[in-house]
């Protein structure tokens, strides 16, 4: 039986966390003793740049490539997907957590009668049926989840699986599908995105700042040290609301759960709502001027000093090991 | 115009997450429970919808007779009735084929969610119910307004937002800043009393999932500090210790 994974991209690339899913879906298919791991992307995209998800353990990339799916219209998405997982008699679908991702991920449960599971974490363990572990309560703890249909979705997280490199680049093949003009039924009048950045939900690293940053103005800092760190800026609830900054930078419980390698948190005290959208970094490091801040104990490393002191420094020290 | 707004009953944001029965059931002890935070923010919009549209306003839970305290509160931020299907939301689908049947029964024009609940965090939810009820569902929503049968919005997506159009009936999963969150007042909680709370019973039983064993994660160790004058040691920690630099 084969796998089949939804991969999306931005910006003319293949999303990393979608190659993610794609070493996910390879290890798995490996664990359950081969098989096809088919991988589906749909609308506008260059081929070189599909090939790509090979890479990340792909025999195969099915491209839909038809102007109406550039666009990420959730129905019309999700009823490419339902078409193709029939088309190549998949048994699973593996997807990265997104907020297409998800939209589509739930709607083809319903289409293809399969038991979903998102924020998976890890390798299902098969030994006697199949249970999933997924994280829960944002991140504060994890659920031992078994699913009983035959047809199986798992949204993964990111980090579940280590990315793969070591695969050989994958033949392209066109799909050409026929969509219902009510998937259509929603219509994307313009977008409002920054092109270029390092996306937030998808960074290795992160550099957010809270209201200790004191106003907007001083968000060179932060940006500085995030441009030295090849880092994606986050910031803390209070300065999105506040309007210092745009609202898909704000991270935690209400805004985006990042899950980089490092997160570096300056001038935000760390809340626990704030901590429910980072407790699945690797490593944390505070900058804070209290040291009684509450961040300081979700931390790996600390510097207990004044943003405004330690960032220049910390930036020219950083640009001094390259 | 009729308007649904699903919302969960969930442990207050700053809980700590404990379990009992050998890692079976969630530890109730403590804990208080809130309207979802993101269901919040579909609550308040809806409100602001009723008071310009003249629309009807309905709040539906799935769950036991423990949530109840919970569609009280949210007929005093200003719903107008409430359906409380009595069962354990055991997974998304299950949650999902009661919150449709009841959709169907009734009709409504616009229905409301939060982006996801902030126990399971599936997100999945507002997606199923539109496929069970081919409706389009949208979401994360960070501006919703009617404008005749079209609705307009404004999505969240990586890095920015998309502006969308499409036609009533539909389902939103909303977030912030979609609407500011409204507290009760006093003459909201005083006619919360009376409005009516209907319980009903399931209508389907199936799922997909169900989760065996509850798991908490590893605690952290302790924070290792550097002086602030010497950063260049933060470096070499997060380079050679960490590596990730
Ligand atoms: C239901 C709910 C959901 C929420 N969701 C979120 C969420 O998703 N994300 C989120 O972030 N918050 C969320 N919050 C808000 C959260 O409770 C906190 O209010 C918020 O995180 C505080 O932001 P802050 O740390 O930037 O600001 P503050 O709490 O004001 O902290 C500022 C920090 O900066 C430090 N500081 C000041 N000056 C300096 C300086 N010169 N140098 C270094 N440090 C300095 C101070 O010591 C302090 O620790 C939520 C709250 C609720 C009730
Ligand atoms: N038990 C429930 N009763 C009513 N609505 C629910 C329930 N569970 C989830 N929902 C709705 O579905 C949304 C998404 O939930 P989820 O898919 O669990 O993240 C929530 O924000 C609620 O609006």
């Amino acid at each position: 039986m084969s796998i089949l994974v939804y991969i999306e991209h931005a910006d003319g690339a293949v999303k990393k966390s979608s190659l993610e899913a794609v070493s996910y879906a390879k290890a798995l298919s490996d664990k359950l003793g081969g098989g096809d791991v088919i991988a589906v992307a749909l609308g506008a995209i260059a081929e070189g740049e599909l090939s790509k998800a090979g890479t990340a353990g792909a025999s195969k990339v099915l491209h839909v490539n038809d102007d109406k799916l550039t666009a990420g219209i959730i129905q019309a998405h999700a009823e490419a997907v339902a078409q193709v997982y029939t088309q190549v008699g998949a048994n699973t679908l593996v997807l990265a957590k997104s907020s297409l991702g998800d939209a589509v991920a739930a709607r083809l449960a319903v289409k293809l009668n399969a038991g979903l599971v998102s924020n998976v974490v890890d390798l299902p363990d098969t030994s006697s049926g199949y249970q999933v572990k997924r994280s829960i309560y944002t991140g504060k703890a994890f659920a031992e989840t078994t699913v009983s249909t035959d047809h199986k979705i798992l949204a993964v997280k990111k980090n579940a699986v280590d990315l793969k490199t070591d695969g050989a680049d994958a033949p392209v093949e066109a799909v050409n599908l026929s969509i219902s003009d009510a998937s259509f039924a929603t219509n994307i009048t313009s977008t409002d995105k920054a092109t270029g950045e390092i996306l937030l939900p998808e960074a290795d690293i992160v550099v957010s700042g809270g209201r200790g940053m004191k106003g907007p103005e001083n968000w060179g800092m932060i940006e500085g040290l995030a441009k030295e760190l090849g880092a994606a800026t986050g910031c803390s609830k209070p300065v999105s609301d506040i309007g210092w900054r745009p609202h898909h930078e704000h991270v935690g419980q209400t805004g985006v759960k990042v899950a980089p390698t490092l997160y570096v948190a300056v001038g935000i005290s760390g809340a626990i709502q704030h901590l429910a959208g980072v407790n699945s970094s690797k490593y944390i490091v505070v900058i804070n001027k209290d040291p009684e801040a509450p961040f300081f104990k979700a931390a790996d490393y600390g510097i207990v000093g004044d943003a405004f002191e330690v960032l220049p420094k910390l930036t020219e020290a950083i640009k001094a090991i390259k | 115009m009729k308007i649904l707004v699903c919302i969960t009953h969930v442990p207050d944001t700053t809980s700590k997450i404990q379990f009992t029965d050998n890692n079976t059931k969630f530890d109730k002890n403590g804990v208080q429970f809130i309207i979802g935070p993101y269901d919040d923010y579909a609550l308040a919009r809806a409100v602001e919808l009723k008071e310009q549209l003249g629309a009807s306003l309905t709040v539906l839970n799935v769950g036991e007779a423990e949530t109840e305290p919970t569609l009280r509160k949210a007929l005093a931020i200003g719903a107008d009735d409430a359906i409380r299907v009595n069962a354990f939301p055991k997974d998304s689908l299950f949650v999902a084929n009661q919150i449709a049947a009841i959709a169907k029964e009734h009709n409504y024009d616009l229905i409301l969610m939060g982006r996801e609940s902030i126990d399971f965090n599936g997100g999945m939810v507002h997606g199923m119910v539109g496929e069970l009820l081919n409706m389009p569902s949208i979401s994360p929503v960070m501006k919703l307004d009617i404008e005749g049968d079209t609705v307009k919005m404004a999505r969240e997506i990586e890095g920015g937002k998309e502006y969308l159009e499409a036609k009533l009936p539909l389902i939103a999963g909303c977030q912030e800043p979609i609407a500011e969150w409204k507290i009760p007042n006093m003459r909201g909680i005083m006619s919360a009393r009376t409005k009516p709370l209907n319980v009903v019973e399931p209508k389907d039983d199936t799922t997909a999932t169900s989760v065996v064993e509850f798991k908490l994660p590893p605690a952290k160790g302790a924070v290792k500090l550097v002086d602030k004058d010497n950063v260049e040691e933060l470096v070499r920690l997060l380079k050679n210790d960490a590596k990730v630099l």
